[in-house]
């Protein structure tokens, strides 16, 4: 079988991808964009139930897409996510080939090889957008669990009524893992929340949402070469924030509030017990004065030297619980709410790091013509969000033009 | 800017952590303490070598340190208890990581004390209540710093000194500890 020929090929038809092929189109760039299931498959199929945005509706914009209903300040669920997401790539009009799964890419003479579930594709040039959320990770000791307790991943989690009686041990204070705690304990089962380090966020401070800060401060304008540890900044927990009609706080205080039990990070299972680590106050009190420390700065920036309203330091308890004995019957369920990491089996391109991630200078890899988009802090800060594909991927696709411009 | 110095060469440390990124093997040490009873419950430890960055290294002169009990354990008190031990590592390295912070984020220390308390109940390990764990049921360890610094930054410190505190972790996660006979 020969192999259909195309200039570029864009993995993924999520935002990211529909983002490259809008500016492909208007290069006027011949492509396709592959896709395993439809567009914005993993909003569809990989998300709970209860999820929205963390980014109010003004904030989620796309290129050539800027939001225009009637609540402004409202947050998506993520099936309005889906539904933007759709809108977009019948604006684009990208060529989006659905159910379509790549199962290798490659490097040849003069460009890349792909095999999908539909037929082998040449190009010049790849776009991976393929997200950055494929595979949800889990700590090996989940293996010495013992097999009377459920064990969900954010991915098989849907809403409470579907999990098994009993208590449920959530692992993981990122936005996922408080957003699903808050959810479980208000449906009436005891949550305990295993808390390692995390990013704590009001909601909205001086009555603008926290986001907005970010957004106008600039903070989110932070390039990658500006940032002091890259590394540790592209792994950073998501804030601990949840969308919804009241813009309510919903750090570890909000929490402990509902009733919800806080412990520290999990560190082992050692003969059928969880051992947390005794170290809560330490990542509490990092969590505190980092939130703190960005919400001077936004003050600083804003020229403001009022008092903001105060937040409580974290309401850590005297005594956390050290051990877990998970066959008691006390926790029914666990859910890992610990990561998410990208997919890369089907790549065939040496530029995977030691620990399987994507080398990139700001979206442009070591290969000639293989690009990334829609990786958190690809670029920018903002680029882990909605709003931070525009300048990303107008930034890569400028880059792959002036690749394909330049003779071999 | 003035120059800082709180005698920490904050640039070796920058330095070894980017070879060591590239080297793990290089990072693999391992710590040695040899012992030896002497009478009762006193025993002497000394601790000279060690291996590290992919070869045997050796302190500038061996260190003895002894271990009794005092004499309320009805011992002769000829060293301090082992678990005293455990607040000498934490102190140590808590104040080591406060110093190394201050120097690498440029805050002159003036003066750096900590008072250590790990709270024992001691029926543990006499085995007179077997719900009542062997070893410190809590440590709390007060910090009074005198520096060019916001008290929030002094704070700021004392919390990164113990992200990145090897004795801290040690003594607030598992470890998994083999005790054989030879």
């Amino acid at each position: 079988m020969s192999a259909e020929r195309v200039t570029t090929v864009v993995v993924g038809a999520g935002h990211a991808g529909l983002a490259a092929s809008h500016f492909l189109t208007a290069r006027s760039i011949d492509h396709v964009v592959l896709e395993r299931g439809a567009v914005a498959n993993s909003w569809r199929r990989e998300r709970w139930d209860s999820l929205r945005l963390l980014t109010p509706n003004w904030l989620s914009r796309l290129p050539g897409l800027d939001y225009d209903g009637p609540d402004p300040d409202g947050y998506q669920t993520a099936g309005e996510v889906v539904d933007l997401i759709e809108r977009f790539a019948a604006v684009t009009g990208a060529p989006v080939r659905t159910e379509t799964a790549l199962t290798s890419l490659s490097r040849t003479d003069d460009g890349y090889h792909l095999v999908t579930s539909a037929g082998e594709l040449n190009s010049r040039s790849v776009v991976l957008a393929s997200g950055a959320c494929n595979v949800p990770v889990t700590p090996a000791f989940a293996a010495a669990v013992p097999p009377s307790v459920h064990q969900v991943t954010p991915f098989d989690y849907r809403s409470p009524v579907h999990l098994p009686q009993g208590g449920v041990l959530v692992v993981g204070a990122s936005a996922t893992g408080v957003q699903i705690a808050a959810e479980l304990q208000r449906s009436g089962r005891q949550v305990i929340l295993s808390t390692g380090e995390h990013v704590r966020m009001p909601r909205t401070h001086r009555d603008r949402d926290v986001l907005w800060w970010m957004d106008a401060s600039g903070v989110w304008d932070q390039r990658y070469d500006e940032v002091d540890d890259l590394t540790r900044a592209r792994r950073l927990p998501s804030p601990q924030l949840v969308g919804g009609p009241k813009r309510e706080t919903l750090d570890l205080n909000a929490l402990t509030d509902l009733g919800v039990e806080l412990v520290g990070r999990w560190a082992a299972v050692r003969e059928g017990r969880a051992l947390f680590s005794g170290g809560l106050r330490n990542v509490c009190s990092l969590a505190d004065l980092k939130m703190n420390r960005l919400l001077a700065g936004f003050d600083q920036w804003a020229g403001i030297t009022s008092p903001a309203e105060e937040h409580a330091p974290t309401r850590v308890p005297a005594r956390t619980r050290l051990t877990l004995d998970l066959g008691s019957g006390e926790i029914g369920t666990i859910v890992w709410a610990t990561g998410f990491r990208p997919d890369y089996r089907w790549l065939d391109v040496p530029v995977l790091d030691e620990k399987g991630r994507l080398r990139h200078e700001g979206g442009v890899t070591g290969s000639p013509g293989l690009y990334a988009l829609g990786l958190p802090l690809l670029r920018r800060r903002r680029s882990t969000f909605l709003n931070g594909i525009e300048d990303d991927a107008r930034f890569v696709i400028d880059h792959l033009a002036a690749s394909l411009a330049t003779p071999r | 800017m003035t120059t800082i110095d709180n005698g920490v060469n904050v640039q070796a440390l920058l330095d070894a952590r980017e070879v060591l990124k590239g080297a793990p093997e290089a990072a693999q040490f391992t710590w040695r303490a040899n012992s030896k009873w002497t009478k009762g419950v006193h025993s002497t430890t000394t601790i000279e070598k060690f291996f590290g960055l992919g070869q045997e290294q050796t302190h500038k002169a061996e260190t003895e340190f002894a271990s009794d009990h005092p004499a309320v354990f009805a011992a002769e008190d000829n060293g301090i208890t082992p678990i005293e031990y455990l607040l000498v590592g934490l102190a140590g390295c808590l104040t080591a990581g406060v110093a190394s912070v201050a120097q690498n984020r440029g805050i002159q220390l003036r003066s750096v004390e900590a008072t250590v308390e790990g709270n024992h109940d001691i029926r543990g390990i006499l085995g007179a209540d077997s719900d009542v764990r062997n070893g410190y049921n809590d440590i709390k360890v007060t910090f009074h710093i005198d520096a060019d610094a916001s008290k929030e930054e002094i704070e700021a410190l004392v919390a990164q000194s113990q992200k990145r505190s090897a004795v801290f972790d040690a003594l607030t996660n598992p470890t998994d500890v083999t005790v054989e006979v030879a």
